[in-house]
């Protein structure tokens, strides 16, 4: 069936209510029954939860085959916690039929692209695949097709209990004996825990992993003992330096810091930049990279943010402390500046994913943004944007927050190069949509800004500006001139992964790349 | 294949930024960051063994990619070499804009380089008279030619010092506020006013120094600079923000325009101005202020 997208669903995924994606507002006033935990009752007062071993934990728990697991990803490519787990299910276990539910994976985690070989783990929910376990997936290795959801997808799952956590394990830079568990107060800090908390809520089980114990009460804490089984202290729960990698870092390229004064020159120019405006960056060198060029145009105007959402990094920190900035809403910290600066200021908060992008709930902040800039392996002439596949076709990124953002803001601006080597970034068709056209408002390229036609009051703030825009089209025309028009992927029949909308449809499906043969 | 406009001798060029020739990712979209102008470098960018590879990456470039307004200027290795011949043929057959004459202390040298480019412009079909030159100063004699250097050729359209190299044939380093340059500077300025051909300043080396580079460049706007030479995209705004006429100076420029056209009309010659006494060369560089703001993009009135 052709969804709102274009694409076309295989029919055998329509089955128990799911349906095709059918719009941003189409799920707009319907009801949800929420799921909710089996729950140990522990009656009898312990005066500790520690287990000798993550293998204690998981038999207390009563770890079996065929359980959901969820781990978070705040250590992004540093995280030990994952590994170290998988690892005990299933090789000193002999656990099998395993699912996954991270809010993301990468070569963090490329453990798991073993056992999926092996099919131990047979299912995979996740924002995000990156490294060999999106290769493993992408060759149909899975016995089920992975499960590809945005940061407010996944709470909105979790809720309607279309995935259901046995036990999440989730990584805390310190806790004290009873589970009160934060990303501070540790050697490994991380600061904000806002991609495990939710799962702490609706986790049939939930265990710490820590390498810092702490006198108890660890107050104030993120996840609570009141949701926690069992504490486990390990050595070390991750590397803080591989917080920070490719996609996070700081830019001093030329081309992306010319890009980045371009979107800050382009949300000056909407009426939404006034006093108490609202703004959220991605994690891509350009989109970070406008933080610095906003102060510019925040003091010409004499105006100040009410808050800066999502992952947060020093530069928006650092807008805080001038006081341009008077709160932030922080999901997670992309270094250790960010780490360090949650908790330890007044109006610096830890959000959960649920409180931040879920579609389902009665309102998350994304719905209050202004802006959001976020970057893109590749956009089309209907401005949909691709993140999770490369021009190969295969699994190689992670939408996080992006169609969440994109949706909810009044200003969605995609910034990305128009070409990444012999790649064309705008195109006639993107490989996956993960995120849809009617939430793209503007795109910056190195060769040009392009506004959505959808939003012609944009382009008249642009035109008044004098900021100097193209279409689409000519983006395109552009950089297949200069790279050349590529052929067609050619795919197989199997579905390899779903890329589920933030509403919980079916937005666009994955399939098998078919391998090249040279004729 | 791309042709570009015939180039113009007297056009904006606040900036005018080196790039290495042999380098296709950073030549293949040089103009996005929107300098005035380019410059590929065939001269010390290039190592000695990668002269050939360089020129055919800057041949493709030029044939190939549309550039548009950004004027596209290459730098040729020094007469004394022995390269500088093949490069300006394979200039002029790629349809660049101008070339830049490294090391240039005589007219005789201008005549030189002219003599093969109007060959190279026969043997390749390309109108004669099309390629632009500038001279590069870049040692004590070349600052004292420097009038005869200009006017050598029509096809002159300015002169740059050459920082580097004039240093240290001077002994000197670089000093805060530039006293060191202070006298080539102003006596390059001269020469060109009085040739009538552009002027500009050195390029500023140390990228991560914004504080030094931005002193500098108000010192060459002050002086009476047409532009400098840059050496990185970053450099491109501060340039073209110092070297824009301010509001000031544009609102007092409309003034005198308009006021001109009304006293010219009842046979006014001297008359004042907000108090000053003005008379014809203050008009003549008040239109002179309108037409570069105009080409700064900066000029919003209808004059």
């Amino acid at each position: 069936m052709i969804n709102a997208v274009n694409r076309d669903i295989p029919d055998e995924l329509l089955k128990d209510g799911k349906e095709v994606y059918q719009g941003k507002n189409y799920m707009d006033g319907k009801y949800v029954k929420k799921d909710s935990p089996k729950s140990r009752r522990y009656v009898k007062p312990q005066e500790s939860k520690i287990c000798e071993s993550i293998r204690e934990a998981c038999e207390r728990c009563g770890a079996h085959d065929g359980m959901t697991f969820s781990f978070h990803t705040e250590f992004r490519d540093g995280d030990y916690v994952a590994s170290m787990v998988a690892k005990v299910l299933v090789e000193e276990m002999g656990l099998k039929d395993i699912n996954v539910a991270a809010t993301s994976l990468g070569s963090a985690q490329d453990i798991f692209a073993d056992y999926m070989e092996q099919g131990k783990i047979i299912g995979a929910q996740t924002s995000g695949v990156r490294g060999r376990i999106g290769e493993t997936i992408s060759a149909g290795k899975l016995a089920t097709p992975a499960i590809i959801r945005s940061h407010g997808g996944r709470p909105r799952a979790v809720e309607a209990g279309e995935v259901h956590i046995d036990i999440a394990f989730l990584a805390a830079a310190s806790s004290d004996c009873c589970g009160n568990a934060s990303g501070i107060n540790g050697k490994s800090n991380f600061g904000s825990m806002g991609f495990g908390i939710h799962d702490a809520h609706y986790a049939d089980h939930t265990v710490i992993v820590t390498d810092t114990l702490v006198e108890f009460p660890n107050s104030p804490a993120s996840v609570s003992m009141i949701d926690v089984d069992c504490v486990c202290v390990v050595d070390r729960i991750g590397n803080v330096d591989k917080i920070n990698t490719k996609e996070a870092r700081l830019t001093d390229n030329p081309r992306e810091l010319m890009m980045a004064e371009n979107v800050a020159a382009v949300i000056a120019s909407t009426p939404y930049f006034k006093d108490g405006f609202s703004f959220q960056t991605g994690v891509g060198g350009p989109s970070l990279a406008v933080n610095r060029f906003l102060e510019d145009h925040m003091r010409e105007r004499g105006i100040t943010m009410s808050f800066a959402l999502g992952g947060t990094s020093t530069p928006i920190c650092q807008l805080y402390d001038k006081g341009l900035v008077k709160h932030l809403m922080d999901t997670q910290d992309y270094d250790q500046g960010a780490a360090s600066h949650i908790f330890k200021h007044k109006n610096h908060h830890e959000v959960d994913l649920s409180t931040y992008a879920n579609a389902a709930n009665k309102g998350a902040y994304v719905n209050k943004l202004d802006f959001v800039v976020l970057s893109a392996l590749e956009v089309d002439t209907s401005f949909n944007v691709n993140v999770i596949t490369g021009s190969d076709g295969v699994l190689r990124g992670a939408p996080g927050g992006h169609p969440d953002a994109a949706a909810g803001s009044k200003c969605c601006i995609i910034v990305t190069p128009l070409t990444r080597g012999r790649m064309a970034t705008v195109c006639d068709d993107v490989v996956t949509v993960t995120t849809p056209g009617d939430c793209v408002d503007v795109l910056v390229t190195d060769y040009g800004t392009a506004v959505n036609p959808l939003r012609p009051d944009l382009i008249k703030c642009l035109d008044d500006a004098g900021i100097k825009h193209v279409t689409i089209e000519a983006l395109r025309d552009k950089a297949y001139r200069l790279v050349g028009t590529p052929d067609k992927l050619e795919w197989e029949d199997q579905v390899v992964a779903i890329v589920e909308a933030r509403d919980g449809t079916i937005l666009d499906v994955v399939k098998k790349i078919k391998p090249f043969e040279l004729d | 294949m791309i042709t570009r406009p015939t180039p113009l001798k007297n056009r904006l060029r606040r900036t005018m930024m080196f790039m290495n020739a042999q380098k296709p990712g950073l030549i293949k979209d040089a103009y996005i960051y929107g300098s005035d102008s380019i410059i590929l470098d065939l001269e010390d960018a290039v190592a000695e063994n990668q002269k050939d590879a360089a020129r055919f990456s800057l041949y493709q470039a030029v044939r190939n990619i549309d550039y548009g307004n950004t004027e596209v200027i290459v730098r040729i290795n020094g007469l004394d070499t022995p390269h500088w011949q093949e490069d300006i043929r394979c200039v002029v057959a790629s349809g660049a804009d101008g070339i830049r004459i490294a090391k240039c202390e005589s007219a005789q040298d201008v005549h030189i380089v002219e003599e093969h480019v109007l060959a190279a412009e026969k043997e390749f079909g390309v109108e004669e008279g099309r390629t632009l030159l500038m001279a590069a100063l870049e040692s004590p004699l070349g600052i004292m030619n420097a009038y005869e250097i200009v006017t050598a050729s029509d096809r002159m359209f300015g002169c740059a010092i050459s920082g580097g190299d004039f240093r240290k044939s001077m002994h000197v380093r670089i000093e805060e506020g530039g006293i060191e340059m202070l006298v080539a500077r102003g006596q390059m300025l001269m020469a060109a006013r009085a040739a009538g051909v552009q002027c500009f300043d050195t390029m500023f080396p140390n990228i991560d120094d914004m504080e030094g580079f931005r002193q500098e460049v108000i010192q060459n706007r002050k002086m009476g600079f047409d532009g400098k030479s840059i050496v990185s995209p970053k450099q491109i705004r501060f340039v073209h923000d110092t070297f824009a006429p301010t509001k000031k100076e544009i609102a007092y420029a409309e003034k005198l325009v308009r006021s001109f056209n009304e006293q010219a009309d009842s046979g006014v010659g001297v008359y004042t101005v907000d108090g000053k006494m003005v008379d014809i060369p203050f008009f003549e560089d008040a239109r002179r202020v309108i037409a570069l703001a105009k080409a700064c993009g900066v000029y919003e009135g209808d004059l």
